[in-house]
């Protein structure tokens, strides 16, 4: 007998089985050491499904239930305790797969109390009074029976309380998880694959402001694995990491490369192929006394470290979101060699599956493992083997900072067995669009305005349009955002004037703002490549087809059905970038272009004629018959207000007459590409840049020597105005400006932050623009009598908020699709951005703003 | 909108009679709300030899797009009334035809306590409605008014744009109706025609619309060679309201030559004049070569992917051997349509377990996809640009994998041989490419090769010696579990 305290060590994400004949304590001791949330108990579950916790009959069904919520817990990351007698090994047989399946440790704690304690305490129960004597026997001929194999079946931990005493003076203890260091805030470098490339691990170190192996300012070196093999110097290597570790300036996660290492220094049996070979070569060299090291070290290494307060994953080969945090054996198989698909490539190398694409965690997850030329993030994932050993480069992730800093290689250390991947991501290679990336709620990251969510039924609406009609999703790398108008307007006879865009531009702080022309056509989007070899390469669209960029429709239509048309105006477009000599200028071998086709009739005609001339038509057709006969009855002098009826009967026929001429501005006749005008406004990307933040001025420099560079006629100049906002005279000539176009037929401007993309005072995206659209255009729109008084009145009750962040958003997603595009991120990620503009576009809104 | 009805007279019978008719004094204009915007009724000449009626009525567009808001779903049911840019202020539409129900009431009853007599002869007529949406043309007017006793029916299309010539002519017409009729029949020829021929309401068809045609109709509608085309679009194409007016129409004329009350005949109507519409037969062969081709595959586990309205998942359905059927669409329409027409929500348990409808696209992979014996693509590939066939295939073959899988197309050498197609057209609006026996199966061999699959054909349909089959079927049977290496070129 004993007083002193018996500690029970239990890891803080495990699956507690507590074991024990009826009447053992168990409850009592679940009580006692854990939250009463924690503990799931099976007479709780027997009462829940039959509302009698002694009822035997139910105990299938309250263990179906029981194992549910454990399970539950346990997926979420939460410690759970079973409170259940657990006596026989078919119980806890399912209980430790339960552990298995959401990766957590299983632990026993082993209640075995003399009979005759168990007895008496159910005795003192009044609902067990008369349970017979033979049960508590039973479950201790199981219990005994069980104790000696509950190791072998699975538990990690196995505490066995023996006496009243010892349950007494047992104490839980709360163990962290090797892996959990999430109170390990940095700033880290974690460094990638250095396969005994020591020359330029060093040469990274001192890059990285190291010296001897420590930084002065406290920084800690993280390094994915596969110190070794392959390599010229992988003692040197090993000895400079783990110094590095034990001195507190490094951690450490082992690579395959590593744990196999490790299994040739016991003694295992191990092929020594992929740079092994060299490694125990040079180990040879070494001291036994630094070979046993070097094995303990390996032991000693975790598989995946969760740093940063949970911000930040490190591992060697990549973890799913689930994994994070979790102990077993696959989840350590999964860190070191990744998972693969069972296939093995044309290299015999095993096809790895590509599980950072499926990825949706919040912490960001960097590994190595897949030498790659080029580092990108991918779903929040970065893989930082550059393949320094294979002549690459090595290179270190700066955290928090998400800077990247390498060093190349000083040589091809060693011949890879395949090339490393050189497809552009996104090509012809790339991962082809899955269902799961655009369907149902989502919710989009975006680098300027933080998530985007998208609506599920938005998303089935967009789903149906993007499969059923756009262009390739390879050459469909953006989508415009809708433009708000400016606010109502409440000058006699306006809906809509320049005043409020110049003074809501002021609010928001925006001080130079350039108005453009407006021109009215059809919003076009061309992507243009500099030839087919270019369209391949970056966009990875089959030369056999001929496509050398794309030309679509704000909802992702090709503009022209006829493919060869398209490569018309491709070319056209192509030449004119060619002459004005943007291709250098820019350094790109392709653009993407937002601008207007005209005229309005190529693409529209089904609706001018279904709807705008069908209305001239049909008022042409009443008007001279209805005022014929007014007129008439008016000189029989007829009482009863004819006159009055006849004077705005008139009115009318002039509101009708003045919408004809409206929409007859923007339709001409069109022979093949004659009559056809492109007007370019912002250049919105070219090779690894997306241009949509340069100010405005600039782009139009670039675009007037594109119309200048066009002899064919079909890119057409923008007009443009530069107004300062708190500047009266500079507001009132941009008054004038779109009063003398607008009067001239034109349809109006759109107001821009000259500097493109501006934020608030607030840190707030500024709308990229706004319309103020002509007074007899809004005809259109609003109907051919929409200037009468009584209609204005009604009309300006029209709300601009939902329309507004509505742009935003899509605003943002556009630019999100851009940076995505110009960062050479994978199809999906772009096409995700894409879809998501598309989906919003299918929000209800009034079509009228 | 704006129509006259004039009528000519003599001293002793003046034609301003007319005033009397319509219950409204030919020497005041006369205002009254409608619904949907003010009528006025005048008189522009008056006299005993010549007297003309006009009703204008004055719609206030604006109040047409703001009513429609706050109803629910769906709000107006004419989506034409959502729009500013209306045409419902100038056209003569259902609003009209509702004008003339509440302006001339007793008029078109026929009721006339003044002068009876005048009411129930006919007069000289002359009616004019200038700007008559026609959908059907001025061919479709002469059909509709040349039967009911006009002497004239004059029917002039309105050009759509005098700037735009090529544009050709809008759905107007200026119409002329010149006769001896009641004034009661002309009125109420207008009143159901009106709205017809514009084929659209501005308001919901309730099933009392019945009564009102079959009021309106009296006397003419039973007879009229075009009934089923006026009573279908009359009552907004809502087929249940069709079929009763159409029935009750039948009871009319079964008693008329019986000399019997419309009572005595009722529910003796045949079964057999069911006015649904005939099933198209090479459908219903093509859903039995399907059929056959997946039982002689010993599926079970189905996809049917682009599955439309459902009717080959009923098909499936009445088939037990079929364990597992996932019908597939981008359209959540058309699967709302599918689940009714499967009576989804009333189905058995067990029924129910064995089908699943879901939103997919084949524009993309799809692992709820994969593991399937089969999966049919009927009428589904020349529905997708050739470029973006290349992603239906790989979703397919290459990521779903099911052991064999069906596809059916049509075969444009066939079309030659449907009468009713103009040459060089396609089968349908959307199709966007017909193939040749010899191109669906170059393309068949190519997509098997790749995928690792074998190809045989089977012809849909008779097999016409010179042009093949309507309907064409590759059936694809897999050869090896995996998808043999891609060329990467």
């Amino acid at each position: 007998m004993t007083d002193t305290i018996r500690t029970l060590p239990v890891t803080d994400l495990s699956l507690v089985v507590l074991i024990g004949a009826s009447g053992s304590g168990k409850s009592t001791f679940a009580r006692r050491h854990f939250k009463p949330t924690e503990v799931v108990s099976s007479d709780l579950c027997r009462g829940l499904v039959a509302d009698d916790e002694n009822d035997q009959s139910a105990s299938r069904d309250a263990f179906d239930l029981l194992h549910y919520i454990a399970g539950k817990r346990l997926e979420a990351g939460r410690l759970t305790v079973v409170d259940a007698t657990n006596v026989q090994s078919e119980a806890r047989r399912q209980l430790v797969q339960l552990a298995r399946r959401y990766d957590v440790l299983p632990i026993a704690i082993v209640l075995d109390l003399p009979e005759e304690v168990c007895q008496a305490r159910n005795a003192a129960r009044p609902d067990r009074a008369d349970m017979p004597r033979h049960v508590v026997q039973r479950h201790r001929r199981e219990l005994r029976r069980s104790l000696r194999g509950l190791e072998r079946e699975g538990f990690r931990k196995v505490h066995v309380l023996r006496t009243v005493e010892e349950v007494e003076a047992a104490e839980v203890v709360l163990e962290k998880r090797f892996n959990d260091l999430r109170h390990l805030t940095g700033p880290f470098d974690i460094i990638g694959d250095v396969h005994g490339c020591r020359s330029e691990l060093e040469t990274l170190l001192a890059k990285l402001g190291y010296a001897d192996g420590h930084h002065p300012e406290g920084r800690t070196a993280v390094f994915v694995g596969d110190l070794v093999d392959r390599g010229p110097d992988s003692p040197g290597v090993l000895r400079r990491v783990m110094g590095m570790v034990a001195a507190g300036d490094a951690l450490c996660v082992p690579g395959n490369h590593e744990n196999k290492l490790g299994r040739w220094l016991k003694g295992r049996k191990v092929q020594e192929t992929h740079g092994l070979a060299e490694t125990i070569e040079q180990l040879g060299r070494e001291s036994e006394e630094f070979r046993a090291e070097v094995g303990a070290f390996i032991d000693g290494l975790v598989s995946h470290y969760i740093l940063d307060e949970g911000k930040l994953v490190v591992c060697h080969a990549g973890l799913p979101e689930k994994y994070h945090g979790r102990t077993s054996g696959r989840v350590r198989s999964h860190a070191l060699y990744g998972d693969t698909t069972g296939e093995t490539d044309e290299f015999g190398l095993p096809v790895r599956y590509p599980w950072a694409e499926e990825y949706r965690g919040r912490a960001a997850v960097v590994y190595g493992h897949t030498p790659v030329p080029n580092t990108s993030w991918i779903n929040n994932t970065i893989c930082l083997d550059t393949g320094a050993v294979f002549g690459g480069k090595m290179t270190a992730l700066r955290w928090p900072e998400r800077e990247l800093v390498d060093v190349p290689a000083e040589k091809v250390w060693y011949e890879p067995a395949r090339p490393l991947a050189t497809e552009a991501p996104g090509g012809h290679q790339g991962r082809p669009l899955d269902l799961a990336d655009v369907h149902g709620r989502r919710v989009v990251e975006t680098r300027r305005m933080g998530n985007v969510g998208v609506r599920e039924e938005n998303a089935a609406a967009a789903l149906e349009v993007m499969s059923r009609f756009a262009v390739d999703p390879r050459l469909l790398a953006y989508l415009p955002p809708t433009m708000a108008p400016t606010a109502t307007s409440k000058a006699e006879g306006y809906l809509e004037h320049p005043a409020e865009a110049f003074a809501q531009y002021a609010d928001d702080g925006v001080e130079r703002v350039v108005c453009e022309e407006k021109h009215m056509g059809s919003r076009a989007v061309a992507l243009v490549c500099r030839d087919a070899a270019a369209a391949r390469e970056r966009f990875g669209v089959d030369p056999a087809e001929g496509a050398t960029g794309a030309l679509h429709t704000r909802t992702g239509r090709p503009f022209f059905d006829d493919a060869a048309v398209t490569e018309q105006v491709l070319e056209r477009l192509r030449a004119a970038v060619t002459a004005a000599g943007l291709w250098d200028e820019l350094d790109t071998d392709w653009v993407l272009l937002d601008g207007e086709l005209m005229p309005w009739s190529l693409k529209s005609a089904g609706l001018l004629r279904a709807q705008y001339a069908a209305v001239g038509a049909a008022s042409r057709a009443v008007f001279p018959g209805a005022l014929d006969a007014l007129e008439r009855a008016a000189a029989r002098g007829v009482g009863g207000g004819v006159d009055a009826l006849l004077a705005k009967q008139r009115e009318r026929a002039a509101d009708a007459e003045a919408f004809t001429e409206a929409y007859r501005r923007y339709c001409w006749p069109t022979q093949g590409l004659d009559g056809v005008r492109f007007a370019p406004f912002q250049v919105l990307a070219v090779r690894g840049r997306s241009l949509a933040a340069v100010p405005h001025d600039e782009q139009l420099g670039w675009l007037d020597r594109l119309v200048e560079h066009d002899p064919t006629g079909l890119l057409q100049l923008t007009r443009r105005l530069v107004v300062d906002t708190g500047d009266e005279a500079s507001v009132r000539a941009g008054v004038d400006w779109w009063l003398e176009m607008t009067a001239a037929g034109g349809e109006g401007m759109v107001v821009k932050p000259l500097a493109a993309l501006v934020r608030d005072g607030k840190g707030r995206l500024v709308q990229p623009g706004v319309k103020v659209r002509g007074r007899e255009y809004l005809r259109i729109i609003y109907g051919p009598e929409y200037t009468r008084p009584e209609n204005l009145e009604r009309l300006r009750r029209r709300f601009l908020g939902h329309k507004r962040s509505l742009a935003l958003r899509e605003y943002a997603l556009g630019l999100e699709a851009l940076d995505r595009l110009a960062e050479g991120e994978p199809l999906w990620r772009v096409h995700e951005a894409v879809f998501a503009v598309l989906a919003l576009e299918s929000e209800p809104v009034d079509p009228r703003l | 909108m704006f129509l006259t009805i004039s009528t000519t007279g003599t001293l002793e019978r003046p034609a301003t009679d007319l005033g009397f008719l319509l219950h409204k004094h030919p020497d005041n204009a006369q205002t009254f709300s409608t619904s949907h915007g003010t009528a006025h009724v005048l008189y522009p000449e008056a006299s005993a030899e010549r007297c003309t009626a006009a009703l204008l009525l004055e719609v206030d567009p604006v109040g047409l797009v703001r009513r429609g808001k706050g109803k629910g779903r769906g709000g107006a049911p004419d989506s034409a009334l959502a729009q500013y840019v209306n045409d419902r202020p100038y056209a003569a539409s259902s609003l009209l035809a509702v004008a003339l129900s509440t302006v001339f009431k007793s008029a078109l009853r026929g009721a006339c306590r003044a002068m009876p007599e005048r009411a129930a002869a006919p007069l000289p007529l002359r009616i004019e409605v200038p700007a008559l949406p026609a959908r059907g043309g001025a061919e479709l007017v002469h059909k509709l008014f040349g039967p009911l006793g006009w002497d004239t029916v004059e029917a002039e299309p309105v050009a759509l744009d005098t700037a735009f010539p090529e544009w050709g002519d809008s759905r107007y017409v200026r119409l002329v109706l010149e006769g001896e009729l009641r004034l009661a029949d002309a009125l109420n020829h207008l009143y159901v025609l009106l709205p017809v021929l514009d084929d659209a309401k501005h308001y919901w068809v309730a099933p009392d619309e019945v009564d009102k045609l079959l009021r309106a109709g009296d006397g003419w509608l039973a007879e009229h060679p075009e009934q089923k085309l006026i009573t279908s679009r009359y009552l907004s194409r809502r087929w249940g309201l069709t079929r009763d007016a159409m029935e009750r129409l039948e009871l009319v004329r079964l008693a008329e030559s019986d000399g019997l009350e419309v009572e005595d005949v009722d529910n003796a109507v045949d079964e057999t004049t069911d006015t649904e519409e005939k099933p198209v037969p090479l459908a219903e062969q093509r859903r039995a070569g399907i059929l056959a081709a997946l039982r002689a595959a010993d599926a079970t586990r189905v996809l049917d992917l682009g599955c439309g309205q459902g009717q080959l998942l009923q098909e499936l359905l009445k088939d037990v051997r079929f364990t597992d059927i996932v019908g597939v669409d981008v359209s959540v329409r058309a699967l709302t349509v599918a689940g009714r027409r499967l009576r989804l929500e009333r189905l058995g348990e067990r029924q129910a377990g064995r089908i699943t409808l879901i939103q997919g696209s084949l524009a993309y992979t799809d692992k709820r996809l994969t593991g399937y014996d089969a999966a049919v693509l009927s009428e589904v590939v020349e529905h997708v640009d050739l470029p973006r066939l290349p992603a239906l295939e790989y979703a397919v073959f290459g990521s779903a994998r099911p052991r064999t899988v069906l596809v059916t197309t049509p075969n444009v050498e066939y079309n030659v041989r449907w009468e009713s197609l103009p040459a060089g057209h396609v089968r349908h609006g959307d199709h966007r490419f017909e193939w040749t026996r010899q191109e669906f199966r170059t393309w068949a061999a190519r997509v098997a090769g790749q995928y690792g699959y074998g190809v045989e054909f089977t012809p849909i349909g008779p097999d016409d010696p010179e042009v093949g089959p309507p309907t064409q079927m590759a059936v694809f049977t897999q050869t090896s579990r995996t998808t043999p290496k891609e060329d990467t070129a």
